[in-house]
């Protein structure tokens, strides 16, 4: 067997998220959008803006998740990209984990890098910690990306399979809200929910494949 | 053994006395557990008076809650390797009775905290969080049975999701169990045997026994109306290919 049809989904994934336009551009004025309706939405107190701001933009990072999902297996079945992918003979979990991840790449780490201007628009203090957290939108949108990814693959045939995507993922995107918004806060257990974010996240990427993987094979019958 | 299940005739002829028996039971069970709760056993002023008497529907929910999804996770996961048809069908009873157990759970639960927590619903309470999820799932596996346009392929997402789901439980439940909780701790199930005195103990065991009797009582009947409405699809077919 050969790597080769994994790098072609992988750059197919990447091409996919880059045409269209706007490119990486959609997402990321998607997550600015969501976040920057919650001040018209809560008041414009900055204490309770500093206190919120960490929240909303997991919040708001699970939500482009899981809009920007829809397509990515849908378009495969429709076209036939899918079957082939299938009579390669590379493992499917590996083409299923290179798609999402490329989809990651293109989708979800912007919106990692432009959270400090986000946080800093939430009253938030600017210093090193803004990078940091900048690390752990990132390290978390990949666990919301990859269980997000079970549902696009499990709904790939669904006409609206946006909205069953959301109530599949919700549960499993649980721990990762969980321990990432633990990360930001003073609260007992802070200091170590960064290294829960990561296990989580490894446990998505170790997980996740194989479950895409047989729902890809349902999708393709 | 589970081949020895597979077989629907084999469940036909046994769910056909199991399931009545299984109704009888839980009707007597329930019946002497809730009217020991509601009438014979002392209020307990520590957990709000007679409110604490919900506590005979509220555990055996809860208990259900668990398992039905557990159950639920298992019979996917017979299905999923050995495609034993009746597993599937067991699934997909099981999940809408589930869901019904998790809301009494939610709704049980809501009415004992009012009173005695002062609040309807608690976000860092962990086992709250947790059968709310635990809903959520299986809310989300029956949309997404429900979305499939052939029943084969009902089956495989299903099967997927719900085993997704059970490896994801204990990562939940350890992640809600993060924040502190004013719930109070489990005392019936503890390392040194029960810690709640016996005059609540027996009649919640009744209770809890009747409720587990009950679901195993509706499940079978579920499954039973399936297979007679496949049964009928079958028949329906064979009509019409004769003309």
């Amino acid at each position: 067997m050969s790597p080769a049809p994994i790098f072609s989904a992988f750059r197919q994934a990447l091409g996919e998220a880059w045409a269209g336009g706007a490119g990486a551009l959609l997402p990321l004025g998607f997550f600015a959008g969501a976040a920057v309706l919650v001040p018209l939405g809560i008041g414009t107190d900055p204490a309770t803006l500093r206190a919120v701001g960490p929240g909303i933009l997991w919040v708001a990072l699970a939500l482009s998740s899981l809009v920007t999902l829809e397509r990515i297996f849908q378009a495969d079945t429709e076209d036939g990209a899918l079957d082939l992918w299938l009579q390669t003979g590379a493992p499917a979990s590996a083409i299923a984990g290179a798609k999402t991840f490329a989809h990651w790449l293109a989708a979800g780490l912007p919106l990692a890098l432009i959270s400090p201007l986000l946080a800093l628009m939430f009253q938030a203090e600017a210093s090193a910690d803004l990078l940091r957290n900048a690390a752990l939108y990132g390290l978390g949108g990949l666990a919301f990306y990859f269980w997000g990814g079970v549902g696009a693959a499990l709904s790939a045939t669904v006409r609206r399979g946006g909205l069953l995507i959301s109530l599949i993922a919700l549960p499993l995107y649980v721990p990762t809200a969980i321990f990432g918004a633990l990360a930001m806060t003073d609260a007992p257990g802070s200091d170590s929910a960064p290294l829960f974010l990561a296990a989580s996240t490894l446990f998505a990427l170790a997980v996740a494949p194989f479950a895409m993987a047989a729902a890809l094979r349902l999708a393709a019958d | 053994m589970f081949s020895w299940f597979a077989n629907p005739l084999r469940f036909m002829r046994l769910s056909n006395w199991l399931a009545p028996v299984c109704y009888v039971l839980a009707a007597l069970l329930i019946g002497w557990g809730l009217w020991q709760g509601l009438w014979i056993v002392p209020k307990d002023e520590y957990q709000g008076g007679d409110i604490m008497r919900v506590m005979f529907v509220h555990v055996p929910a809860a208990w259900l809650a668990m398992a039905s999804y557990m159950a639920m996770a298992a019979m996917s996961f017979v299905w999923f390797i050995w495609r034993h048809e009746v597993a599937d069908i067991a699934a997909k009873s099981i999940a809408p009775l589930g869901a019904v157990w998790t809301a009494i759970c939610l709704a049980t639960g809501s009415i004992w905290g009012k009173p005695t927590w002062g609040t309807w619903w608690q976000w860092d309470d962990a086992r709250m969080m947790s059968v709310l999820f635990m809903f959520f799932l299986f809310l989300g596996y029956m949309a997404l049975r429900a979305s499939m346009d052939t029943r084969q392929k009902a089956a495989r997402a299903g099967a997927i999701l719900a085993m997704v789901g059970a490896i994801n439980v204990p990562l939940i439940k350890f992640s809600v169990e993060m924040f502190t909780s004013l719930h109070q701790n489990a005392s019936v199930m503890t390392a040194d045997g029960p810690k709640m005195a016996a005059v609540y103990l027996w009649p919640l065991l009744a209770s809890a026994l009747g409720h587990t009797f009950l679901f195993a009582g509706l499940v079978q009947t579920l499954m039973r109306a399936e297979i007679w409405d496949r049964r009928t699809a079958k028949a329906n077919a064979k009509l019409m290919a004769e003309g």
